[in-house]
């Protein structure tokens, strides 16, 4: 509950239009799109600038009342359910892109900017914002970076963090800094744009950014590579890396996840294979053309039964739009949707693959794999039904042994989606506990009354999977 | 308001009848944010989208909330345009729980007496009966032909009415006479021989207010070498009934359209307003808890098509067709496209006519605002809504907008009088032009002969 005295003076800050905690208006923040979770936020707060956030965390600091900041809620970890309440804090108003320079090639934006939109704007200006999270329509680039989110081109472009040149931040306590800048070299103290980036809401709240931008491509290829047999899919992709070849993009869908998909975006994809490679390369035309034809031939030399070019940009755009779909698609099968998001070094794919067809095996369960293959980041999901205990903690095991194979073959727990509520009780079997103290002396020293979006990064209890309301 | 008692019945009534699988396929990923022309005209409010009213629904059938004000203000700001269903990867059907929970809350809601008059007549007493919405129209005819509009409009007694009835007024069509308010013929015959043998279903307000729109149609399914059914037991959809909660009316004006056209013998059953078409298709979905009538439900559904995927079918667009020098631009209809699937066929048959420049609109797929009664219930989101369309419309400097269902056709004339266009813009109705086209190819063919021979 917020006190009537906090209440009176956050509403005093950001007008009765922008303070909601009517029941309704609580619920549709109690959730982001993470299977399962669901906490309500005691009000919903929308703030107009960066002074009105900082004003509200001196009030939340005062009062210990927790501040879960939120974009469009599309993460994959509950980053932005309120699990121990407090207010959920929106960036609908703070959504302009302040400018692009062209001559030092960066953006500046708020944290509301919505991804597409911005790589829109850059395009026009024969410019290249590289990070794509498969929900860029709608995804705001405040939570891209709280989550350093992945998505398809990370194999060669890398992820948000890699974009991210400087920062201004809210701490906890009110105070507002400014991290980094247009700036290609930098070394004044400790890297705390880097800090901030991924740490997920829970040392300050991202008021503005400036990113960096890379010219356009001149051309891109896009390609599908069809295999009879899932582990030959993989073994091409570290293949490919290993001819010293870096794709834009290299994906890799199994056969039921091609089946949901195609259901989905009815696009013709072929839904009789065991897996398909989706494959791409951008750069200087001459550098594409060899590059696509050398990953052709790695692909048939593993017995690849088809490769086929897209023949037009309308086909391409519609493979990709496919596979970011992939996730929501497999919603098709079962009621419930839970997907991982287990990563591996690339030269581990092919055994990883073979590792959770194994463990799904053992288990019983259906386990679709999807992913990015080329930087080894695998989204293994099980269609099933919350209303079945049973079955759910079967999935709950199942994923335990995938996780716990990922840091056994050099990987992590999460690639891309983040920890957030959900990955917490994990995070120790990555770090270690001196990783884990460390990890929470800067949290201490940052915010040292919890209120930045308690309850995510480290685990509080052993509590998995549940729903959580208050 | 709605008493705590009848919030409990409510709460009990979608427990018992939301379907729950379907609430639980929303995996709430929000990729059908950005499709929402609620949420973007909100400023982006999450109870604003459909992923924040699935979220309400179930919140309700958990019994997490009560469906108090804030849950039924929701509901009732969505336009129903089914924009999110394409774009949901997971297939959620986000139409039929919208419709089921707006049936369960109107039918516990003690409304205002005036509110219930005004759905009694329009839901039970007009809509149904065919010969009265004739005398309605007629009525309207007359006041538009009296002199009577033009005293009203002079008095100012309009005033009287809230602006979105005022504005609503000004736009409505030049309605037919009581004469020409025909019974409709029940066969027509093709011109030349017979490819196809097509019904047609008329509609309510169609086959009044716009009858001359379902005259154009039937002609050119002649035009195109169709044979005609017109029967004559066929009535209003029950769109309205559906969208508006009251299904069991729906159910009954099915049913009765079901038996006016299982028992022949065509290949389709055509049909010329989005709207119309979208609702017909659903029979199987409206009558699916109904054994009686299930599967004679699907079959009928089957058959629904749009007049512009059939006259595509038939090679229409290779016919000579013919206007003078415009450029044109296409509002979708949401049914059309978003349930019936139909966006290429009418964008293939307007760049087949001469003298057309067709210039696609951004976001010509995003709802206008009309959704049925919304623009006159909800007159401040739709016209926001549609400011915003007649600001992408401009852009494409169309003079012509084309439209295929008839509230789509009034909006986009309130849309041009409102954007101050009347004297450079009008908006017609797809068929409305395409038969334009086709006679006006012809005048151009009997005029060069004319020319040849003398």
């Amino acid at each position: 509950m917020i006190p009537n005295e906090a209440k009176k003076r956050l509403i005093q800050i950001v007008g009765a239009e922008n303070y909601d905690d009517t029941k309704a208006g609580r619920l549709v923040y109690s959730y982001d799109a993470t299977p399962q979770f669901q906490s309500l936020p005691d009000a919903v707060v929308a703030p107009r600038n960066t002074q009105e956030v900082a004003e509200i965390a001196k009030i939340c600091n005062e009062y210990r009342i927790p501040i879960v900041p939120r974009g469009s809620g599309t993460n994959l970890c509950a980053g932005t359910c309120p699990v121990e309440g407090g207010i959920a804090l929106l960036f609908k108003h703070m959504n302009r892109i302040l400018e692009i320079d062209e001559e030092n090639l960066t953006a500046t934006v708020q944290p509301g900017v919505i991804t597409l939109d911005l790589m829109k704007a850059v395009e026009e200006k024969g410019l290249f914002y590289p990070p794509d999270p498969g929900s860029m329509k709608i995804s705001t680039i405040g939570g891209n970076i709280s989550e350093n989110s992945g998505g398809l081109r990370g194999l060669k472009y890398g992820v948000t963090r890699d974009y991210v040149l400087g920062l201004e931040v809210v701490l906890a306590n009110g105070d507002i800094i400014r991290t980094g800048g247009k700036l290609a070299k930098d070394v004044a103290g400790y890297d705390l744009t880097r800090l901030f980036v991924g740490s997920e809401g829970t040392l300050g709240i991202v008021t503005e950014a400036t990113l960096k931008l890379i010219p356009m491509p001149e051309t891109k290829q896009t390609m599908l590579a069809l295999y009879q047999d899932l582990e030959a899919a993989a073994r091409s992709v570290s293949k490919i890396i290993a001819n010293q070849i870096i794709p834009a993009t290299l994906e890799f869908l199994d056969q039921p996840t091609l089946e949901v998909v195609e259901d989905y975006a009815r696009i013709g994809l072929p839904t009789d294979v065991k897996a398909v490679l989706l494959i791409e390369q951008d750069g200087p035309n001459e550098v594409v053309e060899r590059d696509m034809k050398k990953m052709a031939d790695i692909c048939r030399s593993e017995q690849a039964v088809s490769v086929e070019l897209a023949r037009s940009e309308e086909e391409a755009e519609a493979l990709r739009t496919a596979r970011r779909a992939a996730l929501s698609a497999l919603a098709r099968l079962k009621p419930t949707t839970i997907l991982e998001d287990a990563t591996v070094p690339r030269s581990e794919i092919a055994k990883m693959v073979k590792a959770i067809n194994e463990i799904a095996a053992k288990y019983q369960l259906k386990i679709c794999t999807f992913g990015h293959a080329g930087d080894g980041n695998l989204h293994p999901t099980c269609p099933t039904d919350a209303r079945n205990r049973e079955e759910m903690e079967r999935v709950e095991k199942a994923f335990e042994e995938i996780f716990a194979k990922a840091i056994e073959l050099g990987g992590t727990i999460t690639g891309e989606h983040g920890v957030g509520a959900m990955k917490a009780p994990y995070l120790e079997w990555k770090l270690g506990p001196a990783g884990i103290a460390a990890m929470k002396a800067i949290k201490q020293a940052l915010d040292p009354n919890n209120i930045m979006n308690p309850g995510k990064v480290f685990a509080k209890s052993t509590r998995k999977r549940v729903v959580v309301t208050r | 308001m709605t008493s705590k008692t009848d919030q409990a019945l409510i709460q009990k009534a979608f427990q018992e009848r939301m379907d729950e699988d379907e609430l639980m396929n929303c995996m709430r990923c929000g990729f059908c944010l950005p499709s929402c022309p609620t949420y973007i005209e909100s400023g982006q409010q999450e109870a604003q989208s459909p992923r924040g009213r699935i979220a309400l629904m179930k919140a309700v059938v958990d019994g997490l909330i009560e469906p108090d004000e804030e849950v039924e203000r929701s509901l009732r700001l969505c336009l129903g345009c089914r924009a999110c269903e394409p774009v949901c990867p997971s297939g959620v059907r986000y139409g039929h729980l919208l419709e089921e929970a707006r049936d369960i809350i109107a039918q516990h809601q003690r409304m205002p007496l005036h509110i219930r008059l005004v759905r009694k007549v329009v839901f039970a007493g007009l809509f149904p009966h065919q010969e009265r919405m004739r005398k309605a129209a007629s009525f309207l005819g007359w006041y538009q032909r009296s002199g009577l509009r033009t005293l009203v409009r002079k008095t100012g007694l309009l005033r009287l009415l809230p602006a979105s009835f005022r504005q609503m007024e000004r736009v409505l069509p030049d309605v037919p006479t009581a004469k020409e308010l025909k019974n409709r013929p029940h066969r027509l015959n093709p011109d030349g021989s017979a490819k196809k043998r097509v019904a047609f279903f008329a509609g309510c307000l169609m086959d009044t207010m716009f009858m001359t729109t379902n005259d154009a149609t039937m002609r050119l399914l002649q035009l195109a070498g169709c044979e005609v059914i017109i029967p004559p037991a066929q009535g209003c959809c029950g769109a309205l009934h559906g969208h508006g909660g009251e299904k069991e009316l729906a159910k009954e004006l099915a049913k009765r359209n079901i038996a006016a056209f299982e028992q022949l013998d065509v290949e389709y059953i055509v049909t010329n307003a989005g709207g119309c078409g979208a609702f017909l298709l659903e029979y199987g979905h409206l009558l699916k808890d109904d054994p009686a009538w299930r599967d004679r439900a699907a079959a009928f559904a089957a058959r629904i098509k749009d007049i512009s995927e059939v006259l595509v079918e038939l090679g229409f667009h290779h016919l000579p067709l013919r206007v003078a020098p415009q450029t044109v631009t296409y509002q979708d209809s949401c049914h059309l496209r978003n349930v019936m699937k139909t966006a290429a066929a009418p964008r293939r048959l307007l760049q087949a006519i001469d003298g057309v420049e067709f210039r696609e609109m951004k976001d010509a797929d995003r709802c206008c605002g009309s959704a049925g009664i919304y623009n006159l219930v909800e007159p401040e989101m739709s016209m926001k809504i549609l400011d915003y369309k007649m600001e992408m419309a401009k852009q494409t400097k169309a003079t012509t907008i084309v439209t295929a269902n008839p509230g789509c056709l009034l909006q986009m004339k309130l849309g041009i009088e409102r954007a101050g266009l009347t004297e450079s813009v009008r908006a017609v109705h797809l068929v409305d032009l395409l038969l334009e086209a086709a006679e006006g190819a012809q005048a151009a063919k009997e005029e060069e002969r004319i020319r040849q021979t003398s």
